[in-house]
């Protein structure tokens, strides 16, 4: 009678051989530079207050009290790992289980293997080049190429992404075609969104990997933003192959605009009709304590693998893809 | 009609777009590690036949298109409408030349034909796969000759131009694939 349930991997044998090899390969690199293996939980009593990341809740029943708590899977190891950083842990990298809800297609499966790692005393572009010598040593691919994210804009769309208002980036997506969502939109940035997206990441990154920084200060996510240029933030992303690789940032080590940026986040959650998050106090106490001067960067293994194999899915390098949990 | 969001967009679901009944070929996630979540899908415009990519927002919803698609048996034109038949109530439709479309010249009585109807009128006639039909007019080619080279072209009665083996005779009757346009075989009578 089991028959026709599919309990085979998604992928082969052969490419989880490689998958196995190419996980070795990451240890040694970093056993080299003697940046030390954490492995944090994945679960946590707080979740990202990001309006675009949907976490999974769960609830735990504990044997030692009657109230049940909710607990999150982790969107990625981020804070726990700032909490280690603020411990005084030095380097730190992690191989881990990240949980994104409401993701799933040809490059997303909602849980997926990140590489989180960071480096002490290094900023965003030292932390780059560094990403950059792991890439040739997983892909065996040429160093990357590195622009702005305005330079990407001009280049492919004359257009400067830092000073167009709504009303020009409206008429811009409607001339690429993408009057349906140019015509109502009221957000500056998922307008920069979907033509990067859309428009500048299928043209870039083919021959070799780039990379993309200094985005704008309204996607600075958990990244300072660049004294010398205030429109910016020294946030970067890797591509290469169509497929968006890595985030990094030149950490925001500032307690207090992180809050800010929390409360900011839900704000924008509530506009939109989506319930707030509770802010991760510890987190939040661990940079009060002192987050020291570093950069980090969080790196999607499973793309990485694709691009080592020269798979087009992602379900083509996972044990058990979404559709065979 | 219900509406659908873009998580419930499978290839065959008809949904209202720009005014007009469209079909849902494809659809493809994208989605920036940080940032908003779009879906990249493919449709075909069901009254022009324009198949299209657009860019939707992840979760925007759209109107349902009462589309449906049924098997009515072609009888005949009546030189403005192109009237079919259901074969098991009897009862009659026809189609306009907008309708019809290209597909007017696969149009052999009696076939069965798929129509499809948006708010119950007739938008696309699709014939069957295979049609067969007479030659009325071909160069006479030489006997003996077997399929390979290149052939020629014939007219059939409908006024469907097809390329055929040179061997192929006016009068024969020939098989040929309607999604294509390609000869498949001569059939005996």
């Amino acid at each position: 009678m089991s028959h026709a349930v599919a309990w085979q991997p998604s992928a082969s044998l052969e490419v989880l051989k490689k998958r196995s090899f190419i996980l070795r390969q990451i240890r040694e690199f970093f056993f080299q530079r003697q940046v030390m293996e954490v492995d944090t939980q994945a679960l946590s009593a707080a979740t990202v207050t990001d309006q675009h990341l949907a976490g999974f809740a769960t609830r735990f029943n504990n044997p030692l009290s009657p109230q049940v708590q909710t607990l999150y899977l982790q969107t990625s190891p981020e804070y726990a790992m700032k909490r280690l950083l603020a411990a005084g842990s030095g380097c730190i990298y992690q191989l881990a289980k990240a949980f994104r809800n409401e993701e799933a297609g040809r490059h997303h499966n909602p849980e997926f293997t990140m590489l989180e790692w960071y480096r002490l005393g290094f900023d965003d572009h030292q932390l780059m080049a560094e990403l950059d010598q792991l890439m040739q040593l997983l892909v065996g691919c040429e160093a990357a190429d590195k622009m702005t994210y305005q330079q990407a804009f001009l280049q492919h769309l004359q257009c400067d992404p830092l000073t167009a208002d709504l009303m020009a980036l409206r008429q811009l997506a409607s001339a690429q075609g993408f009057e349906d969502i140019a015509a109502n939109e009221q957000d500056r940035d998922t307008l920069l969104q979907l033509l990067f997206s859309c428009v500048i990441e299928p043209l870039i990154g083919q021959q070799r990997p780039v990379f993309v920084y200094n985005f704008p200060a309204s996607q600075a996510a958990l990244a300072r933003i660049d004294e010398g240029d205030p429109r910016v933030a020294r946030r970067f992303e890797l591509y290469f192959g169509g497929l968006e690789l890595a985030n990094g940032f030149y950490e925001l080590s500032d307690p207090t605009e992180q809050r800010q940026r929390f409360e900011a986040d839900n704000a924008k959650r509530r506009l939109v009709g989506l319930a707030e998050q509770r802010l991760d106090e510890r987190f939040l106490a661990a940079l009060e304590h002192g987050l020291p001067e570093c950069a980090g960067v969080a790196v999607g293994i499973d793309r990485v693998i694709m691009l080592a194999l020269k798979a087009s899915r992602i379900d083509q390098v996972l044990p058990f893809a979404i559709d065979r949990a | 009609m219900a509406n659908f969001s873009t998580n419930e967009f499978k290839a065959g679901l008809k949904i209202m777009l720009d005014g007009e009944p469209c079909n849902i070929l494809e659809n493809e996630y994208v989605k920036p590690g940080k940032g908003q979540a779009f879906n990249r899908v493919k449709i075909r415009k069901l009254i022009s036949g324009k198949v299209l990519e657009k860019t939707f927002k992840s979760g925007d919803t759209f109107e349902g298109a009462d589309v449906l698609d049924t098997t009515l048996a072609y009888l005949y034109n009546d030189g403005e409408f192109w009237h079919f038949m259901n074969n098991e109530t009897f009862e009659q439709i026809a189609a306009d030349a907008k309708a019809v479309g290209e597909n007017v010249k696969w149009l052999v009585e009696n076939d069965d034909c798929t129509i499809t109807l948006w708010n119950g009128n007739p938008i696309s006639v699709t014939p069957p796969n295979f049609v067969e039909l007479e030659i009325t007019e071909t160069d006479p080619g030489l006997k003996g000759d077997t399929a390979g080279t290149g052939g020629k072209p014939a007219t059939l009665t409908t006024g469907a131009v097809v390329r055929v083996p040179l061997f192929v005779q006016i009068g024969e009757v020939i098989k040929v694939d309607t999604r294509t346009g390609d000869y498949v075989s001569r059939v005996q009578k």
